[in-house]
């Protein structure tokens, strides 16, 4: 009998359930199991989110736990040794954890800001959140100002709610779907599981990307449109929908602010403000209702939502004090009376007939295909309703849209439209997700001043927020930055997911200040995670005059040997997803349905291997070692043994019965959302599939911005502080007030002078269009061309694409360039060429393709490494054929009126502007080497990663034990 | 008698590789396996797969398609890599149809990779023999498994549902339903290989309107065109008597 016969026949076999982490979808998985070694990872068919499917990312998790790029040792920079050089020593963990514990509890007691906390990672940020926040320091985000803070802050200050996990398009009921921009790495399965369904059920599929891959590949019409632009087609179609009445008007008047009568007496410090009624306002973050509708029964103004009264949408009036007044629907109409489909023809290259077509398909679609189902709901003004209507159109957009630096307005322009269309929480449209809706802006703030950072205090306010109001930002009496990436100040206001793009190059620069110790959790700022990688690798080793590096001390926590890691003074190697507990937290990012709140959890299926341990078990370690109060008792001895324990005994507060985990509470578990802790909640996750769903009756599953039931329900089970209305900011006075503050006209915070006119410019109550800030600074005549980044599918979302399975489906990526940009710029299919930015130069492999806009270059993002990163061999395709388009792109814009060293982003929320690189294209020399630039010394394995096979014959219950057979 | 195959959606195939590794990792800790990797580390990563995804673009923008096309063996009921074999190792099944290679038998010599006119046959380097998709035929009689589950890992896989499988000489089994509904259609029928794996092609959905779909009494923009003041410019009204 053979061995692997034998093996077959003999194993133990088991099978474990917990959740996956290939990517940030995490699907539920029943990891089989042969004599400890995983054996085959399938999807939980009894999982609500992917039912059972898997996808290949998944499917390769084998290859990422047996990978040899695992980080096993706790690792220390040899003495001597410089950053870059990966030159480490093994330590113990001891020894790690008391280094940390001795200079992170002096910074703590002198200026706990010089200790930033940066994760590459959102899923984790209950956690990471909470440590920084005890810990008082200001210097703490996640990626999400990199990755798409423009569609959380875009579409939560206008419609409450968002894609991806707080929100989507209801694919079930919906007739046509529009998907704009690359938006396929968010919710890839589930999407990909409704998508099909959609196009099977005779949905209409049209997708608008500047390429043809990904999803956009089985749409029924791909119109290709040029990177940046989205927001004019977006103003276009509301311009064409307006004047050609395709707009739900009950619902804009019910349901929207579009209504509400804005104050327009341009001498008045309220100009541009909803005029309210004499009705007290209330304290919260909420509307109150208490503004102004012109009715026209009566002909004049009336407190909004008087019964009986019909508002009008259009029309200018005068309140009797003579206060000229407009209803926030007439102001966008007047908006988007410039905006024609002939305008944007020119624009976004798409014909005029095609908008008009768009934007009719759209309407006559909402208008005509009503659905209703028979749930009576009753809404927050008492009002009973019969059934639930729904116009079945709906959207799906994410970083297309978003990674521009005109991405904020774009995206509010899509939520507008989403709204006049009346999809919102509709079937058949977009849905929410709990704990969204939310108030509009959610209720958490940061703190507002540089006194809110003391030594050995927590900061006074959460590490993130949402402003509301120019007094809610985060800045000094001068009106500068308190935090090191300059979040929450007047250069990007809304910078509500803070932005990480920026930590590195301003601590190097010591801009606002010095910092200490940085330390980074899972994210390759030396490469794919970082603009200008070629220059932050630099500034990541820079020394100042007395040669100390200019940051200080940098830590990394990483589950592999990325390009970061050789960076690093000091390594603490984590698990892999099979190895760790874990929670998919209401707290954080959930992972929730429409019908309903659900969270998850993972729990270990393998041992960790070697020393690794779980990032979460090092903050509470270290939050313990520092006496940090939330994981301490009050006589200072430690309050968690580990993460689990901190999982199922922490509250929020004492006595809220608020956790991490909402399933199962109650000592019992017999309580859902909120309860006393439940010691054997863990146990109770684990019988059920690692997941808790909790079904809301069907009454409260849509229209919950406005739903009595559901609002109540979120309320008394603490989702929301208010059961108030959240109604839909067509009109957003919060941008309107950040305005008058530039303006001079407000009483509060005021912006520097330098910035004045910026935040006037693009804090716009009203969406409008402008070219993205990198072209308006770029010489186009230089460089013609846009250069955009996807990720394929097989790496979505993924932070480990060395993996042995994956890299043979894509092991080096091309430039994709139309054939006519490619001949004329002379450059031949599959030869080398050099594509350059006014930042940088890139030599890279062309490849000719028909499914991208001519005026548009693109590549696959990551698929390109630096020489050994990854524990790949230096000679592999991934860093001698692949390359990355970073090294072109820039964390900084050009000099400009707003200043100096002003971030590459949207200046309202501080998003990473990646896709706003204009470049130029040329072939490269015939002298010229044929391996891409630039290149990098090979980095070296690093002590305690497994050995590199030079051919593998994975087989599970042989492999580590053997290997070769 | 019983032929099992597999028919393949391209209407909602979106390329995503769900199938290829999720047979990989099946397969090469199984019966067929292990499933070899060479320079799995280094340059020029390769591998044995039993099923792969090829993109192609069709047309010239703006009318280009993008087409995925996962392919593996088609277990043909006349199939060209049988006969060819000289040990017998290469077999299609009598009882299901399914064409396998009996790794005990196989010599390496590659003449069924040769005769395949679909290049669906996999060499293993490492252990010198023919490697082929075996429809998971260790998964689908296997009564351990729940009945939902017996099915190819790839088809289990599937986020979009695009592989279905089933008996294709069953004129009620899903898969003929599909094939005769949808326009299931074979690879290159021409070559009289009778693959039994069938592919359904692309269908497009498109929204036809009429014009006077744009002109409606209920138009809410007529709500808001009455005048509420009264014009201070002289009528006609002021004139005739």
């Amino acid at each position: 009998m053979s061995e692997t016969a034998q093996v077959l026949a003999e194993g133990r076999t088991e099978v474990k359930n917990t959740t996956c982490y290939m990517c940030a979808c995490r699907c539920g998985i029943r990891v089989h199991l042969r004599d400890g070694e995983v054996r085959y990872i399938q999807g939980n068919p009894d999982h609500p989110l992917n039912k059972g499917v898997i996808c290949a990312k998944g499917s390769s998790g084998i290859m990422k736990q047996y990978s040899p790029a695992r980080l096993t040792k706790p690792l220390k920079r040899k003495e001597g040794a410089l950053r870059g050089d990966a030159q480490f020593e093994e330590i113990s963990w001891e020894e790690a954890f008391s280094t940390l514990e001795e200079r992170l509890s002096n910074i703590r007691a002198t200026d706990p800001k010089k200790f930033a906390l940066f994760t590459g990672r959102d899923q984790m940020q209950a956690l990471t959140g909470l440590f920084a926040k005890n810990f008082g320091t200001p210097n703490y985000a996640a990626h999400g100002g990199f990755c798409s803070v423009n569609m959380a802050a875009g579409m939560i200050y206008t419609i409450g709610g968002s894609f991806w996990e707080f929100g989507g398009p209801d694919l079930e009921r919906a007739k046509l779907f529009v998907m704009i921009g690359t938006a396929e790495d968010h919710h890839s399965n589930p999407l990909k599981i409704e998508l099909s369904k959609f196009k099977r059920n005779g949905g209409r599929f049209i997708s608008i990307n500047p390429v043809r891959t990904g999803y956009s590949a089985i749409a029924d019409e791909w119109i290709p449109i040029k990177p940046g632009t989205d927001g004019a087609l977006l103003l276009a179609i509301t311009h064409e929908i307006i004047k050609t009445g395709l707009y739900d008007r009950d619902f804009l008047l019910q349901y929207s602010n579009s209504a509400e009568l804005v104050n327009l007496d341009e001498n008045s410090s309220e100009y541009g403000m909803f005029v309210r009624a004499e009705v007290p306002e209330e304290e919260g973050c909420f509307d109150p209702q208490n503004k102004l509708w012109w009715d026209r029964n009566s002909n004049k103004a009336v407190v909004c939502r008087t019964k009986g009264a019909d508002p009008r949408l259009l029309g200018e009036f005068q309140l009797e004090d003579g206060t000229p007044v407009k209803p926030g629907f007439q102001l966008l109409k007047e908006r988007v009376d410039q905006y024609t489909p002939e305008w944007a023809a020119n624009i976004t290259g798409i014909p005029a007939e095609t908008i008009k077509r768009l934007a009719h398909e759209m309407g006559i679609t909402a208008r005509d295909e009503k659905i209703e189902l028979p749930i009576a709901w009753t809404d927050v003004w008492d009002n009973e309703h019969q059934s639930v209507t729904g116009n079945p159109v709906a959207f799906h957009a994410m970083r297309g849209l978003a990674a521009h630096s005109n991405g904020f307005q774009t995206i509010r322009a899509l939520s507008i439209l989403m709204s006049i269309l009346g999809t919102i929480d509709r079937p058949g449209g977009f849905r929410h997700k709990a704990p969204f809706p939310r108030p509009i802006p959610p209720c958490p703030k940061t703190p507002t001043g540089p006194e809110d950072v003391k030594p050995n205090t927590p900061l006074g306010g959460m590490p993130l927020g949402w402003p509301a109001d120019p007094d809610d930002l985060f800045v000094d009496d001068k009106g500068e930055p308190v935090r090191i990436d300059k979040g929450f100040s007047w250069e990007h206001p809304l910078s509500v997911h803070g932005m990480m793009h920026n930590a590195i190059t301003n601590a190097w620069r010591q801009d606002p200040y010095p910092i200490d110790t940085l330390l980074i959790f899972m994210a390759n700022m030396a490469w794919n995670s970082t603009m200008n990688t070629d220059e932050v690798r630099n500034m990541l080793n820079d020394k100042d005059e007395n040669g100390e590096y200019k940051i200080p001390f940098l830590v990394v926590a990483d589950a592999f040997q990325s390009e970061m890691v050789a960076y690093a003074d000091l390594v603490l190697p984590d698990t892999t997803y099979l190895e760790r507990h874990d929670v998919m937290s209401m707290l954080d990012r959930p992972i929730s349905e429409y019908d309903g709140p659900v969270d998850s959890v993972r729990i270990p299926v393998v041992p960790p291997k070697g020393e690794c341990k779980p990032f979460q078990e090092v903050l509470i370690e270290l939050g313990s070692r520092l006496k940090l109060p939330a994981f301490t008792r009050e006589d200072g001895s430690r309050k968690f043994r580990d993460y689990p324990d901190f999982v199922t005994n922490f509250e929020t507060a004492p006595g809220s019965g608020i956790g991490f985990l909402a399933g199962w509470r109650g000592k019992s578990g017999e309580k859902g959302m909120k309860g006393e802790a439940n010691p054997d909640q863990w146990k109770m996750y684990e019988k059920n599939n690692c997941v808790y769903h909790y079904e809301l009756p069907k009454s409260y599953q849509y229209m919950r911005n406005w739903n009595q039931g559901y609002l109540q329900w979120a309320q008394e089970h603490s989702l929301t502080r208010y059961d108030e209305p959240i109604n839909i900011h067509i009109y957003s006075e919060v941008l309107q007030k950040f305005r008058l503050a530039a303006q001079g006209k407000s009483q509060g915070k005021q912006p520097p002078e330098h910035l004045r006119k910026r935040v006037e410019t693009y804090f716009d109550p009203l969406p409008f269009y402008f070219e993205p800030l990198e072209g308006q600074l770029s010489d186009k005549h230089k460089y013609p061309l846009n250069a955009v980044t996807q990720r394929p599918m097989a790496m979505y979302h993924s932070w480990d694409s060395q993996n042995a399975w994956l890299r043979q489906i894509h092991t080096y990526n091309f430039l994709y360039v139309h054939p006519q940009t490619a001949k004329s710029a002379g450059i031949e299919d599959e030869g080398w060429m050099w594509v350059e930015s006014m930042h940088g130069k890139v030599r890279c492999l062309c490849r000719y393709s028909e499914a991208v806009e001519p005026g548009t270059v693109w590549t696959w993002n990551a698929v390109g490494k630096a020489s050994g990163a990854w524990n790949l061999d230096g000679s592999a395709n991934e860093s001698k054929q692949g390359f990355l388009l970073n090294h072109v792109i820039s964390e900084e814009l050009p000099a400009n009126e707003a200043g100096e060293h002003i971030s590459n982003s949207d200046p309202v929320t501080g998003q990473a502007g990646w896709y706003d690189v204009r470049v130029r294209i040329y072939p490269a020399g015939p002298d010229e080497e044929k391996v891409t630039f630039p290149q990098y010394d090979t980095m070296p394995a690093v002590p305690g990663t497994p050995k590199r096979r030079p051919w593998q014959n994975y087989f599970a219950g042989l492999f580590t034990r053997k290997g070769e057979f | 008698m019983t032929q099992l195959a597999l028919v393949i959606d391209l209407n909602v195939c979106v390329g995503c590789h769900a199938c290829v590794t999720s047979c990989k990792q099946w397969n090469t800790s199984g019966p067929a396996g292990p499933l070899f990797d060479d320079n799995p580390f280094t340059k020029d990563p390769t591998g044995t797969f039993f099923n792969r995804v090829q993109t192609f673009e069709v047309g010239e923008f703006p009318n280009t398609e993008t087409l995925h096309f996962p392919k593996s063996c088609l277990h043909c009921e006349d199939a060209p890599c049988v006969p060819v074999c000289p040990t017998g190792a290469s077999h299609k099944r009598s009882e299901d149809g399914i064409v396998l290679v009996d790794y005990d038998k196989c010599i390496g010599c590659k003449y069924c990779s040769w005769a395949c006119p679909y290049g669906m046959r996999e060499f293993d380097e490492h252990q010198k023999v023919m490697k082929k998709c075996t429809l998971c035929v260790d998964r689908i009689y296997d009564e351990s498994l729940p009945e939902s589950e017996r099915k190819p890992a790839c088809v289990l896989a599937c986020p979009t549902s695009a592989r279905l499988f089933g008996d294709v000489h069953d004129s009620d089994s899903e898969v003929s339903v599909a094939i005769r509904e949808r326009g299931g259609y074979q690879l290159m029928p021409e070559w009289g290989t009778k693959p039994a794996n069938h592919y359904l092609p692309r269908r497009k959905t498109n929204m036809s309107i009429h014009e006077d779909e744009l002109v409606r009494v209920d138009n809410p923009l007529k709500k808001e065109d009455i005048r509420h003041e009264t014009s201070k410019n002289v009528s006609l009204d002021d004139w005739l008597m």
